[in-house]
């Protein structure tokens, strides 16, 4: 494996263009399982999940396996899946109830926040073993926050603050919760976990990529065009066909009617590109106007009218979570290797909203998550394309310079797209790459918007 | 009970049954999708869940649920020359057995069987096993299915993209 001094690193990252390498390069993803990942603010799971002391549940963080769970005085707590004896993981079920976690291979047993608590046939140890010491534990994450719900960790000791790493983006997760009547949203419906042969950060770059519906959804936009509404449905397929001819929207109107925002430490959202009834909240279904009723009686009219004004699409935090409010679905990115990641996606249920708005969550999360969706195939199938295009010894640049000299200052402090098909979000999550992996912080985008 | 009922109630039987999955089976493999299509009634569900014992697809996502509707259009995607992630095509082979009836009500009869599944596309060859529950009506040449259930061994996996239809 070749190593890579800060310099390589640094001209591998042009404003409008970078090397194909930061895909492709083992050594590279190495750097950034460190440098990124072991020190941003990482998302691991909802608090719904874990409402009661007691409760646990397993999740990947970057390539660690982790349990998060919630001590005896009701504190979240992150610990590696590691015995501090021999190694073993020690929680095996995905999720559940524990007093405390033991290991079965020799009984070593943790509280809740990853203290020992009880060491079998105790004796002959060295000196310096010592059961109250962090090394006897289960190691513990240092640092874990959790924002309206939404837990957050970073392994790095300190930093920045999880306020200050959201920034102007807490108004996306804001947005999520809002919308609920009763103020609460929780984890439920299922996961899906899907596979794709190529590099993490393609991901994001592409949840909010607004150029490619056109082409890579073309068999999935033309099948749904012609489906004829007198078929049988059960409102699942209605959704999914609905669904997909939005996708076939015309580039005049990603150029004029829709939006792209990004923000400091690579986020960005794209804004909502649905004009259908049923895909955004409308007076004219009466699903819709039912929930907008009880919105309305619970917030009252004007808090409603402010709600349902904030129109985003994919919300995007750098470097492992998507999220989006209207159809409350969530993915979590997953490194496996330079060339193969995981996503895991999640649906919410509002609170206090009617049944059937969680129903048409899951019918959307079954046609934009699913592993064998319509369209998501086909956006796997690229991710795959890209993954080969990238490996074979060609080009060494790739090109994210699309908009890059249309892009706007943004009044929170962004930088925005002139319009949707602006490749600034891609560029803005290398300007936090390089942030991270160099501790550069200017960028090259934010500097040329401000000059 | 009589006579009467038992014969409306008897169901197909279970050779007519594995004839018809065998035939399902081979329109799958030979992409055959619109006469597969066809063997669904208009109103006909197909269900892959994404969890061991699901109960509904409602309230739990699932790798396809399809209503007759969607059906129509996810097969209509298969034969777009515009569907990238068929581009090439994959090839399956489907061994379908361990046939038994497990019911049959009111013109319904529900079957469960056995397959596997091995497809192959781009150098990569996946396997693919499970249980099939066919809820069938109709006889002779004109058994439709009204639900079809797919519990894959291994639905809660992590799985790279499934396009053919199982």
């Amino acid at each position: 494996m070749q190593t890579h001094s800060n310099q390589d690193l640094r001209n591998a990252v042009q404003p409008a263009r970078v090397n194909r390498r930061l895909y492709t390069d083992p050594a590279i993803f190495e750097l950034e399982m460190e440098r990124i990942f072991g020190v941003a603010w990482l998302y691991v799971g909802h608090e719904s999940q874990v409402r009661n002391p007691g409760d646990y549940f397993l999740t990947q963080v970057g390539r660690k396996a982790m349990v998060v769970t919630r001590d005896e005085t009701g504190k979240l707590r992150v610990l590696h899946n590691q015995c501090a004896h021999r190694g073993a993981m020690v929680v095996a079920s995905d999720c559940g109830h524990a007093k405390e976690f033991q290991c079965v291979y020799h009984g070593w047993t943790y509280h809740l926040d990853g203290r020992l608590k009880a060491v079998s046939l105790n004796h002959g140890y060295p000196q310096d073993f010592d059961t109250k010491s962090p090394k006897t534990s289960m190691l513990q994450v240092p640092r874990v926050e959790s924002y309206r719900g939404f837990i957050f960790i970073s392994q790095a000791e300190s930093g920045q603050s999880l306020k200050d790493y959201l920034g102007h983006m807490a108004t996306s997760i804001d947005d999520m919760v809002d919308r609920a009547p009763d103020g609460e949203i929780e984890m439920a419906g299922g996961v899906f976990r899907h596979a794709y042969n190529a590099n993490w950060k393609l991901y994001l770059e592409n949840l909010c990529d607004a150029a490619h519906p056109w082409f890579t959804h073309r068999s999935s936009i033309d099948a749904a065009q012609q489906q004829s509404d007198e078929v049988y449905s059960d409102g699942t397929g209605e959704i999914a066909i609905r669904q997909m001819r939005q996708n076939g929207a015309p580039y005049s109107f990603w150029e004029n009617q829709v939006g792209i925002w990004t923000y400091p430490n690579g986020h960005s959202y794209l804004g909502d590109y649905h004009d259908d009834k049923k895909l955004v909240a409308s007076m004219e279904d009466p699903l819709f106007r039912e929930y907008i009723g009880i919105l309305e009686a619970k917030k009252g009219k004007e808090e409603v009218k402010r709600i349902l004004e904030v129109r985003r699409w994919n919300s995007n935090l750098y470097p492992n979570l998507s999220f989006m409010s209207q159809f409350q679905q969530l993915r979590v990115v997953h490194p496996i290797s330079v060339n193969r990641t995981v996503v895991s996606t999640y649906n919410f249920r509002m609170k206090g909203a009617p049944e059937q708005m969680f129903r048409n969550t899951i019918s959307f999360a079954n046609i934009v998550n699913g592993t064998g969706s319509l369209v998501l195939t086909d956006d796997l199938e690229i991710y795959n394309r890209i993954g080969i295009g990238l490996g074979s010894d060609g080009a060494d640049w790739i090109e994210i310079g699309r908009g890059y000299l249309s892009d706007v200052r943004d009044e929170f402090g962004g930088l925005k797209g002139k319009n949707s098909t602006s490749e600034v979000y891609i560029r803005n999550m290398f300007d936090a790459w390089r942030g991270y992996m160099l501790g550069d912080e200017a960028s090259a985008s934010q500097m040329k918007a401000s000059a | 009970m009589t006579a009467t009922a038992t014969k409306i109630d008897a169901g197909l039987s279970r050779s007519e049954c594995e004839s018809f999955l065998v035939h399902e089976a081979r329109l799958l493999d030979d992409a055959r999708f619109d006469e597969w299509l066809a063997l669904f009634t208009d109103k006909a569900h197909y269900w892959v869940p994404s969890e061991p014992k699901q109960q509904s697809p409602l309230d739990t996502v699932s790798l396809m649920y399809d209503d007759r509707r969607l059906l129509e259009t996810r097969v209509r995607r298969l034969s777009s020359p515009r569907i990238y992630s068929q581009e090439p095509r994959s090839r399956t082979s489907r061994i379908v057995t361990n046939v038994t009836e497990e019911g049959a009500n009111g013109g319904e009869t529900l079957v469960r069987s056995k397959f596997t599944i091995v497809e192959y596309r781009r150098e990569e060859q996946r396997l693919f096993a499970g249980t099939y529950f066919h809820t069938l009506v109709g006889s002779g040449r004109n058994i439709r299915i009204a639900f079809k259930r797919i519990d894959l061994v291994n639905c809660d996996a992590p799985m790279d993209g499934l396009v053919v239809p199982f």
